[in-house]
């Protein structure tokens, strides 16, 4: 058995998710990922932003900072920039870091910060009753998709690659072993990783949408869910609707403060 | 005596800062006051320290939040617009009491303005230009030399009462150049190393009202919101703490007005007319003064130097002696509605222009010989 207390902050349970919300999942993944990195706790640093996802921060033993709606990332990059050796892990949702945090998020990855991103995509605004976000499918409804919503979505693996990030990976609550998996090849890579996980909001997305309970909908996000390999064999008009996990880049690039330390420090003649 | 360079005010600016201790900055160009950030480029990797030119202002100034409490002491510069865009962190800044310090070189606004025309109209966008109740701390120099060590004050006050700091400066003053003498002796306050017990450390624990918080990464772990927060550093929203927090706060600043304040005073001791000017402004009023006291007529200066905290107590007393009071700035009249708060209004006049120019000796001399 996984002993969470390790590095849960225990007082602080329980926490302020809904029953059966999927942000205990991605949580528990994560520090499982954090284990087998074996990293001390005092080197880890835990930042996010603002939302139900980015409550994580607070329930977990490492050093960390709940920050302003959207930047956690620019917050995270400057703490890298004056810690280097900490291990930065940003904990986000899919408004924070791709509605008011996008351009953050996009800068960071064509910089390849070594940040790993943690994205909570439950496709909705939880936190603030169920209004839609730059991932609700269209054609669902939400607090302020009262008709059905008509936004094309944000697909958020190409939006990391188009950006330049140097590991990008996509799984599912439904899926935990593989979340886990990816984000620990995501904590392993020097460079900007975004891991970005499907989630069940059943109380602000599902109740609007025929799937009251965490179960139906993470049996939705189940049925949707299709790995990379086997999308690769598929029509795109088979492919609609469907989420398409796996690993989509794993590649080597010089990471940002790295290259900042042996290029700028180093002709500017500074450097310890 | 200490070497001499002839500076830009931007200039002076970038390297009082690196001289107070910075060692992140993180910024977003802006005219006018990009030298600063291009002087940091220059000076930071060379001394150790880091720079990047982030994607916006808002993030400018959270890289810069982060930076500090990793234990790294930050800054940002900017103008109008960029200051506009960075509120909202600044308030967090002063909720989760980061030391960090955040340059204006005011420019002429609202919105895009005039980029390469001087203002003062910022001055009460820095007192209450983020959202809720909070203290601020501004500074405003009125040269390049006060610049230099302005901003290591600037820095130290942010380090001791862990509170981001505003330094203001205006179009005129950072691209001016002027010569400054660059001593040894300089006081600059180190970040503190807290010590502490892990398993029962509170990084909001109080000393003097100032929190007794760690830096990230330094075996202490803890945690850090925007959110009414407790000693622990956990949220707590209750009434009572939300009430005890921003009255502690605003104690934490009010009680150091000693410290905190700054102001000079020229001319004419308790005078019949009193000039009250900030910045570069305060240059010319200090010129028309000497004129009106060689022609004879009891003048006087009140400079603050510290803005927020405004140096009420110290100008109500000298007011009160004064047969006039008279407020000259660059902007629509801002610390002169101000002092009406505790200045006998008929005794104000307010002398302002916005026409992107200096209020001249001249008129300030024409318009307190008409109100004597
Ligand atoms: C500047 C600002 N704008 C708006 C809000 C209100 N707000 C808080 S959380 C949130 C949306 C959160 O959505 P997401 O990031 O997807 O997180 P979730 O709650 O779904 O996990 C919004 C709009 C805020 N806190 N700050
Ligand atoms: S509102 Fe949705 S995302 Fe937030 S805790 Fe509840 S189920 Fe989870
Ligand atoms: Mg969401």
């Amino acid at each position: 058995m996984f002993d969470y207390s390790k590095y849960l902050r225990m007082d602080k349970l329980p926490h302020i998710w809904c029953y059966g919300c999927g942000n205990g999942i991605i949580l528990k993944g994560a520090v499982r990922a954090i284990d087998k990195m074996g990293w001390d706790k005092d080197s880890v640093m835990a930042v996010s932003g603002i939302g139900c996802s980015s409550r994580a921060t607070g329930y977990v033993d490492f050093n960390s900072l709940h920050t302003l709606h959207g930047r956690a990332i620019p917050y995270a990059t400057g703490i890298k920039m004056s810690r280097p050796d900490l291990n930065v892990i940003v904990f986000t949702g899919d408004g924070d870091a791709t509605a008011i945090g996008g351009n953050h998020f996009i800068h960071a990855a064509r910089r390849n910060i070594d940040l790993t991103v943690v994205l909570f995509n439950n496709n909705i605004y939880g936190m603030t009753g169920g209004q839609y976000s730059p991932t609700t499918p269209q054609g669902y409804f939400a607090s302020t998709a009262p008709y059905g919503h008509i936004d094309p979505s944000f697909d958020i693996v190409q939006l990391a690659m188009g950006s330049g990030a140097t590991f990008v990976a996509r799984s599912t609550v439904a899926n935990p072993r593989e979340m886990e998996k990816f984000i620990h090849e995501g904590l392993k890579n020097k460079g900007f990783s975004l891991i970005e996980v499907v989630s069940n909001c059943h109380e602000r997305f599902g109740k609007r949408n025929k799937m009251k309970s965490p179960y139906e909908m993470i049996e939705w996000i189940r049925s949707r869910a299709v790995s990379k390999v086997k999308a690769e064999t598929m029509e795109p008009e088979e492919l609609e609707g469907k989420i398409i996990t796996g690993i989509f880049r794993q590649e080597t690039r010089p990471e940002y403060v790295e290259a900042y330390d042996s290029f700028v420090m180093q002709k500017a003649g500074g450097g310890n | 005596m200490g070497e001499i360079k002839f500076l830009q005010g931007n200039e002076a600016c970038a390297l009082g800062a690196v001289r107070a201790g910075l060692r992140f900055f993180g910024g977003y160009p802006i005219t006018p006051s990009s030298e600063i950030a291009e002087q940091c480029a220059r000076l930071l990797p060379r001394v150790g320290g880091r720079f990047i030119q982030m994607e916006d202002e808002i993030a400018s100034i959270a890289s810069i939040i982060g930076g500090s409490l990793a234990g790294t002491k930050s800054m940002t510069a900017t103008s109008g617009p960029g200051f506009s865009l960075m509120q909202e962190a600044l308030g967090y800044g002063i909720m989760a009491e980061v030391p960090f310090v955040v340059v204006n070189v005011m420019r002429g606004g609202p919105s895009t303005g005039h980029p390469t025309g001087p203002s003062q109209g910022d001055i009460m966008q820095a007192r209450w230009g983020t959202h809720g109740d909070h203290p601020v701390i501004a500074l405003y120099p009125e040269s390049v030399p006060e610049t230099y060590y302005e901003i290591i004050r600037a820095f130290n006050l942010a380090e001791r009462f862990r509170q981001p700091v505003v330094f203001l400066m205006d179009e005129i003053l950072g691209k001016m150049n002027e010569s400054v003498e660059i001593r040894d002796d300089i006081e600059i306050i180190p970040r503190r190393k807290i010590e502490g017990d892990p398993s029962r450390y509170a990084p909001y624990a109080m000393k003097e009202d100032i929190p007794q918080t760690a830096n990230y990464g330094e075996g202490l772990r803890f945690h850090v919101t925007g959110l009414f927060h407790d000693e622990t550093g956990f949220p707590d929203v209750s009434g009572d703490n939300i009430q005890r927090s921003i009255d502690r706060m605003f104690r934490k600043i009010e009680e150091h007005e000693d410290v905190i304040g700054k102001w000079e005073e020229t001319g004419t001791v308790d005078p019949d007319i009193l000039l009250v000017s900030v910045g570069t402004q305060a240059r010319s009023a200090k010129m028309a003064c000497k004129e009106l006291n060689r022609e004879g007529i009891s003048a006087g200066v009140f400079r603050p130097v510290t803005v927020w905290p405004f140096p009420e107590k110290r100008l109500a007393e000298l007011s009160r002696k004064a047969k006039k009071v008279l407020i000259i700035e660059m902007n629509k009249g801002q610390l002169a509605d101000e002092c009406r708060k505790f200045i006998d209004g008929d005794k104000i006049i307010a002398l302002n222009q916005l026409n992107s120019e200096m209020i001249s000796p001249r008129e300030i001399i024409s318009t307190a010989k008409g109100v004597l």
